[in-house]
């Protein structure tokens, strides 16, 4: 990110050839009643986009405190009475909701983690290997759309196809053969939402990584061969050191996320599984919060959570600078 | 290079053929059977994959006003409105963080990476519509989400990119900002404002959250709401729901594929044209930030 903010700034400041002691706070107001006249144009650009991020991002942030309140509907945030730490309690007490809403947060994460995020670097390589363009366009077409989809979509097609009533099921019924159940099964459900994840997400997840691989230079690829590698060396010493540092960047930022996974789709089913099998943080913070009213404490595990995604995130970026990558940003 | 064993290759393509079919399909029997007649749903015993009577009559069903029709007109409404409205402070904000220099723009910029990185949680976002007055109110599912900063930042890096000696000789003429902002940038950044418009718009068309969020009359449900009403949970749509004087219903499955169709249709259209034009957005994002 430091390389966005790092570009060459003219400020007049340091222009100033050599300012006397006495002279340079009226030189500087001078100068910046210069600039403001020069910019105004341009603050008032920025303005209403800049109105907008502080009143939803940054009041927002503020609102937290909320967390350290007891809220009342009838009441401001301001004149709700604190209470201190009393909201977190339900966090550190090990209160058993918010405890199995954590453990369904980290099993997901860590199924995902591993079965899926994978996934699109072996569908980058498995693309990079089609010769014909046109074909290879054509099937990126294809596995690029669900992206594009709202969870809604991906949740009603997912039910249609392979519920109980579905079209997979009707069609085996048909013809005598054993049905299947995957659609509102407790047990499966870490399951099912991974193969939605795959299924919306894997093929985008390739353009990254496809275009990692398009900027390897096509001699190392005759060098090595020349030397008596074949493909799979080939792949192993060129391709995948050459991709490992975005592999590296998506790692960081999916272990930034550690703690959310898909709250618009796990919400959306779960009237089918109940609350057991599907609760996690965020659906945790929105039915105890704003369904159940508990503002303070709903407050408190959102606070938490998004304060330990940010130390993730950051923590993550360190690691990877320890073994010489990029990370996400870099001083 | 020597070329791998066809057993192999032969592997590849069906995986492949694989992953195309499982995209392709589910769309083909959704679009099937929202076409089909009460006789050939019942023939099928539900789904049709390939229908050989198409009939249009669950569309008539659900457009010929009631629930499925005033949502559609307001995921319009807050489509467009919302994607005029992104896209305006958006083109404003980018243009002005591209300015080398200009006053304050190093803390805004910072201001806006800074909401990359952390998000100010449900609770608190809720607490503020409510007390903004915007709880069941339509700019509700606009407001919150109109700057996104991503964009702003694809959009500042294009617009970086814009010489600067072209820029400067039209202030040298007397151009102010916006002058310059209407005739120069805009027209050379036609490509990148109809991107992340595009993005902006689809943001807004799949969204629910906000909309189950913020909006608790159902007369003003956007359509991925009434989707997760009368498809996911499948509530089903009696005369109340459709039009009121239709004798002989289309079959019920029928008419939740026909709104699952019409929900995707919006995103199909566009598709070619954001299809042409991501992979280099989210290149420069990638690169960049």
């Amino acid at each position: 990110m430091s390389q966005l903010v790092d570009r060459p700034r003219r400020t007049s400041a340091q222009k100033d050839p050599s300012p006397g002691a006495t002279t340079r706070p009226p030189r500087l107001s001078r100068q910046t009643l210069a600039r403001w006249r020069r910019d105004r144009l341009l603050l008032l650009l920025a303005a209403p986009g800049l109105v907008v991020v502080l009143l939803f991002h940054y009041v927002p942030l503020l609102g937290n405190v909320v967390a350290f309140k007891e809220y009342l509907p009838f009441l401001t945030i301001a004149e709700s009475p604190w209470v201190g730490w009393e909201n977190f309690r339900v966090i550190f007490s090990g209160d058993p909701l918010f405890v199995n809403a954590l453990t369904n947060t980290l099993i997901i994460t860590l199924i995902q983690v591993l079965f899926v995020f994978p996934l699109p670097l072996a569908l980058a390589l498995l693309l990079n290997e089609v010769i014909s363009e046109r074909l290879k366009r054509t099937v990126q077409s294809i596995l690029y759309l669900p992206h594009f989809l709202s969870w809604v979509i991906v949740v009603a097609l997912f039910q249609q196809i392979l519920g109980n009533a579905g079209m997979v099921n009707t069609f085996l019924r048909g013809h005598d053969l054993p049905t299947f159940s995957i659609i509102g099964v407790p047990e499966l459900f870490e399951v099912l939402i991974s193969s939605q994840v795959i299924w919306k997400d894997t093929g985008w997840g390739t353009i990254i990584f496809l275009a990692a691989i398009s900027r390897v230079d096509t001699s190392l690829y005759e060098a090595a061969a020349m030397d008596g590698a074949g493909a799979a060396r080939r792949l192993w010493h060129v391709t995948l050191p050459a991709i490992r540092s975005v592999f590296v960047l998506l790692l960081i930022l999916r272990l930034g996320d550690a703690l959310t996974v898909g709250f618009e789709q796990i919400i959306l089913q779960q009237g089918a599984v109940g609350v057991t099998a599907s609760e996690v943080l965020d659906t945790y913070v929105y039915n105890h919060g704003i369904v159940g009213g508990n503002w303070g404490q709903a407050a408190a595990v959102g606070l938490t959570k998004g304060v330990i995604s940010v130390l993730l995130v950051l923590g993550a970026n360190k690691l990877a600078h320890r073994f010489g990558e990029r990370g996400v940003y870099h001083k | 290079m020597g070329r791998p064993h066809p057993v192999i290759t032969a592997l590849r393509g069906l995986i492949l053929a694989i992953g195309c079919a499982a995209v392709i399909l589910p769309f083909l029997a959704v679009v099937s059977t929202s076409l089909a007649t009460q006789e050939e749903v019942t023939a099928n015993g539900g789904f049709v994959l390939l229908v050989r009577d198409p009939t249009f009559a669950s569309y008539q069903a659900i457009l010929s006003g009631g629930v499925v029709t005033r949502a559609l007109v307001i995921s319009i409404l807050v489509t467009a409105v919302g994607t005029l409205l992104s896209l305006a402070c958006t083109v404003a904000l980018a243009y002005s963080l591209s300015r080398p220099g200009s006053l304050g723009s190093h803390p805004i910029l910072l201001a806006v990476l800074f909401t990359m990185l952390f998000s100010p949680g449900m609770i608190p976002m809720y607490l503020v519509v409510k007390q903004l007055g915007l709880l069941d109110n339509l700019l509700a599912l606009i407001l919150p989400v109109l700057i996104n900063a991503f964009n702003v930042i694809v959009m500042r890096e294009f617009f970086l990119d814009i010489p600067g000696e072209l820029l400067e000789s039209a202030r040298v003429d007397g151009a102010n900002d916006l002058t310059i902002l209407a005739r120069i940038v805009l027209p050379l950044s036609r490509a990148v404002i109809a991107v992340v418009g595009l993005f902006y718009a689809v943001g807004y068309w799949n969204a629910f959250f906000n909309g189950l969020l913020y909006i608790s009359s159902p007369e003003k449900w956007p359509l991925q709401l009434v989707l997760r009403t009368y498809v996911v949970n499948e509530t089903p749509m009696g005369v109340d729901e459709i039009s009121a004087g239709s004798e002989s219903l289309p079959p019920q499955l029928s008419i939740q594929m026909a709104v699952l169709v019409l929900s995707i249709i919006p995103i199909l259209l566009v598709y070619p044209f954001l299809q042409k034009h991501f992979t280099k957005g989210l290149m420069i994002g990638a690169v960049k930030g």
